[in-house]
Formats: structure tokens, sequence, C-alpha cells
């Protein structure tokens, strides 16, 4: 299902004017911070389809800024987003592409923060829901509706079983998860869309796990910055 | 969710003696393993942004940020005080206050998307308007937009809400389904009545091209709120009547699907037809245009045959500069 409950359809509260391209863009930008860990230096965004067509008019620049400056869908400071960025001391550039994209509301994010990058692409699927393809070039299948976790990993036999175990063992439950490799025994990365919110107990097991690289979590409902983990 | 189409609710809740809002909340309740009462309360809170929308609308200067609309919902609520309406003042105040929230929405304020933000003012303005009129209290009224809310995840799964991917009819006419569908239901009407409602009303929107003039949700998207409104009206009252849809509502569903698929890129959002693209739209446009953001770097744009290059399959969505490489 891509619209998986009540508040998907009735919701988000939100700041106008276009849930596609306000809110759901709000949504991208917070998801690309989160995967970064924190308040990038740099940014540079690039629109393909109906957000390249309309996006200063949709004010779709300011709520991805919005986003990446941790902002949630209603946040009165959308409209002045671009000043806070500049206060925050975040560098944003735009770019439109004419190539053809999986939708018609997509967005390429890349991010910088000293030593740190990360890239996403996702699309605002309607409504205020997103969708998020890809992470560092690895396919991915997120929505932001759920606590998820992303591990980047060793492509090695073992791994995943001993992450579900770990994962099992605290008792959460995962609802969807999707690996992908760069290449045979490459990086790999997994997302996982939890039932629960990952506890600190077992971030820091998974953490010290033999071929895990680094560990985000993703939570809309909580803003991360993942420093921490 | 135990359903994924009209019928579906409507025999689930029959056999069950539930409405279809007690079969949302019960879902949601199971399906995101929240207490009812928080699930509750979240959509009473929606419920209370959407009545502060409309007061806003009413009270406050809604000149949009282009300063193409603006000032409709408080000019219709001046009418209506003269008593003189040709649709009845019931029909004209839903409208009204949908004029209200949409224009909310183009200046950057704050609204609840239902099921987006270009259709924002349709469920407020049914919705608030029928309270006054009805005496209802905000709790039936939140009762009914998990109502809307059960016919909008039908209509969103099966087919689409965004203008972008199937044009007005998905969003607008989403929006007036749902409206319609929760009105019958807030009126006492049985979930069959619920759901010919939708049918009914979805039909008449069939085919609606998303057109917004220079890309804004602002022409026609705030008028057609407020039309939309009055639509979601009649067609609770013809399900009331007894008046069925004779093409079953989910295979009307199924024909959004159809049509929004099968219209041109122009008039999904992208301001390139429709009302767009008149003369008087285009001199809009002009007027409004800023600097444009740079194109992508060229060698970017021009390696087709190269692996990693954004391709229309939902597969291998790629990003082309790794920042890590």
């Amino acid at each position: 299902m891509r619209f998986k409950d009540v508040f998907s359809i009735i919701g988000p509260s939100m700041t106008g004017p276009s849930s596609s391209h306000t809110a759901g863009a709000a949504r991208l930008g917070r998801i690309a911070r989160q995967w970064l860990g924190c308040t990038p230096d740099r940014a540079r965004l690039t629109l393909y389809g109906s957000f390249a067509d309309t996006y200063q008019g949709h004010g779709t620049d300011l709520a991805l800024i919005g986003g990446l400056l941790d902002y949630v869908t209603d946040d009165p400071r959308i409209p002045d987003a671009e000043q806070y960025a500049e206060e925050a001391g975040m560098e944003v550039e735009f770019y439109t592409s004419g190539l053809p994209a999986p939708h018609p509301n997509t967005v390429k994010i890349e991010l910088w923060h000293e030593e740190r990058a990360c890239s996403l692409i996702g699309a605002s699927i309607g409504g205020g829901s997103v969708s998020v393809h890809s992470m560092n070039d690895f396919r991915v299948q997120i929505s932001g509706e759920f606590p998820t976790l992303v591990l980047r990993h060793a492509d090695k036999a073992g791994v995943l079983a001993s992450v579900t175990s770990t994962i099992s063992s605290s008792g959460v439950n995962i609802g969807y998860m999707q690996v992908d490799r760069k290449a045979r025994d490459g990086e790999a990365l997994t997302a996982m869309e939890m039932d629960g919110v990952p506890n600190p107990d077992m971030l820091k097991r998974l953490k010290e796990l033999d071929h895990v690289l680094d560990i985000r979590v993703i939570d809309l409902k909580r803003g991360v910055d993942s420093d921490a983990i | 969710m135990r359903f994924k189409h009209l019928h579906e609710l409507n025999t689930i809740c029959t056999a069950e003696s539930k409405t279809i809002a007690q079969l949302m909340i019960e879902e949601q309740v199971q399906e995101t393993n929240t207490p009812e009462a928080d699930v509750v309360k979240q959509m009473s809170e929606y419920y209370q942004v959407m009545k502060e929308a409309v007061r806003k609308g009413l009270t406050e200067d809604t000149t949009s940020r282009s300063g193409l609309t603006g000032g409709d919902g408080k000019r219709m609520a001046e009418y209506i005080r003269k008593g003189e309406t040709c649709s009845g003042d019931a029909s004209a105040l839903a409208m009204a206050y949908a004029l209200c929230v949409s224009e909310v929405n183009a200046s950057m304020g704050r609204i609840v998307a239902t099921p987006t933000a270009g259709s924002c003012g349709i469920i407020p303005g049914v919705f608030i308007s029928s309270q006054e009129r009805f005496g209802w209290t905000d709790e039936h009224l939140v009762n009914g937009l998990f109502c809307a809310g059960a016919i909008g995840y039908v209509i969103a799964n099966n087919s689409f809400i965004s203008g972008a991917e199937g044009g007005c009819q998905a969003e607008v006419g989403s929006a007036i389904g749902m409206a319609a569908g929760a009105m019958v239901e807030l009126r006492g009407g049985t979930p069959e009545q619920v759901v010919h409602a939708v049918g009914l009303a979805l039909k008449n929107t069939l085919g609606l091209i998303c057109d917004p003039v220079a890309g804004l949700v602002e022409i026609p998207c705030i008028v057609r709120n407020g039309l939309g409104a009055v639509t979601a009206l009649a067609a609770a009252d013809m399900a009331l009547a007894g008046v069925r849809s004779a093409i079953p509502s989910d295979e009307v569903i199924d024909v959004m699907l159809e049509v929004g698929s099968a219209m041109p890129s122009r008039h999904r959002e992208t301001a390139q037809g429709g009302l767009a693209q008149t003369p008087t739209g285009r001199k809009m446009m002009q007027k409004l245009a800023k600097p444009k953001a740079k194109r992508a770097e060229p060698e970017q744009e021009s390696k087709p045959e190269d692996s990693d290059t954004i391709t229309s399959g939902t597969d291998n969505a790629q990003v082309h500069t790794d920042p890590q490489a």
C-alpha cells in the first residue's frame, strides 16, 4: 500500500500551499538531514519533473531548506527558511534537470558537513507522503512513516542474521527491509522500517557487530541528529 | 487495514453494525499500535487547525505571496449576509469557508492536507458550515474526519490523490468524494449510502485537469475548492435521498486511475496547459517570473547510456554523483 494509514490521508498539518511541494518536500529535506546526522554546511538540490517546473511559486525550495533545518511540516519559519539557513551557515544551491525521474515530484539531495557527505533521491507522492528511492546510490524504498534504521555494512555472509537477531532480542518488529550492495563483497546498505523506536542499547549493540560501518536512525516523529550513535 | 475497496468497507461495517468512522479508528489503532485516545486526539487537533484556518480566512488578510488571489472567502461571507444567494445559504456558506481555507493555504498559512493542500478547503468548508447549521459537537465532526479518511485511503491506494499524478480529479475530486461520503455518515446515512455518495461525486469530477496558473495553488484551485464543497453537499443529498451510483463506486475509482494515467503531462500540474496557458494565464506567469535555478551541469545531463542516470523505472533510481566518491 502506498498510503499506509488514516493520517497519510487526513494530514499533515502544514504550511501551504501544496502538500506535494511543501509538506512532502519538507519531509524529504528532514529525512536527508537525519541521514547526514546533523545540520549540513552545504546542500545541493536538483529538482525533476513538476518540482523543477513549479518549485518557486510553490515554495518547494523554502520547504526543502526548512526540512534541512529540521523543521516539521507546519513550522511557521518555513516561509523565511532562506534567511534561517543563512543564519545557520548553510549554503544551498538549487539545480533543475530535464532528465526523466521515477516520479513527477522528485528531488536529489546532496549534503556535506565537514568530512561527511550523503545523498538521496526521493519523491513526494501526494498529500505530504514521500518515498525515498535511493540513498548514497543504494536502492531503498522507505516512506518516513515509521522509525527507520539505515545500516551501512560490508556485504558478508551472516551480517544480516546478526543484525536481525540483535533487533529481535530488543523486542522490536521489522515491518519492511531492503538490502542493496554496490558489488559482491563490497559495501552494502540495509534499510529497515520498524514498528517501534530503536532504543540506545540496541543501537550500541548493532554498532559493535562485525562489518557494520555506520548506523543512522530516521524518525520524522522525533527529530534525530544521530551523532551520538 | 482490513479493507482496500469501498465495497469491503460497506460489507464489514454492515456485518459488524459499525459506522465507517468506528471501523477506521479501530483499524488505525491496530495498524499503528497506538492507543485509541491518541489517535482521536491527533484527529481532534487537525479539526482545530481547520477551524482556525476558516477563522483566519474570514478575519485576516489572505492576499497570497504572488498577490494574485485573496479575500474571496470574505466577499462570499458578506454576500451571504444580504440573504440573496442563488444556491442557498447552506451551499454558499460551505463555499465561503472552503474559499477561506484555500486562501490561507495560498498565503502559506497553516492548514491540514485533506487529502492534499490543493484540496484543503473542501472538507473544512463542508464540515464547519454543517456543524454550525446542525449544532453538532466537535466529536461528531472528528468521527466524520475518520470516515473521510477511510474513503481517501481507498481512493489513494487504488488510484491517486495528487494533481501531479492524476490531474485535479485526483485532488479536488478525491476531496469532494471524501466530503460527500462523510457528510452522509454525519447525517446518519448507512455505509452503503456513503459508498454511493463517493461514486456520485467522483463521476462528476472525472477528466478534471490540473492546470495551475503560473504553477501556483491559486487559480483555479481556490475557486475549485469553493465549488467542490457545494458538489460534495449535493452528492450527499442525492445519496441520502436514495440515489445510487449505477456504476459501482470502486469501478469509478478505477476509471479515475485510467483517465488520470491517460492525461498528458501538460494537464498534470506542470502549468504547461489548460488555464495556465491562456493568454491571461501566460501574462500572469511572465509577470511573476523569477530568476531560474541553474540547470544541472551538461556533462551530467547528457549521459543517457551511463548507468548512473535517473531513469523512469522505479527499480533503478540513482543519483549520478556521489558526494562520498
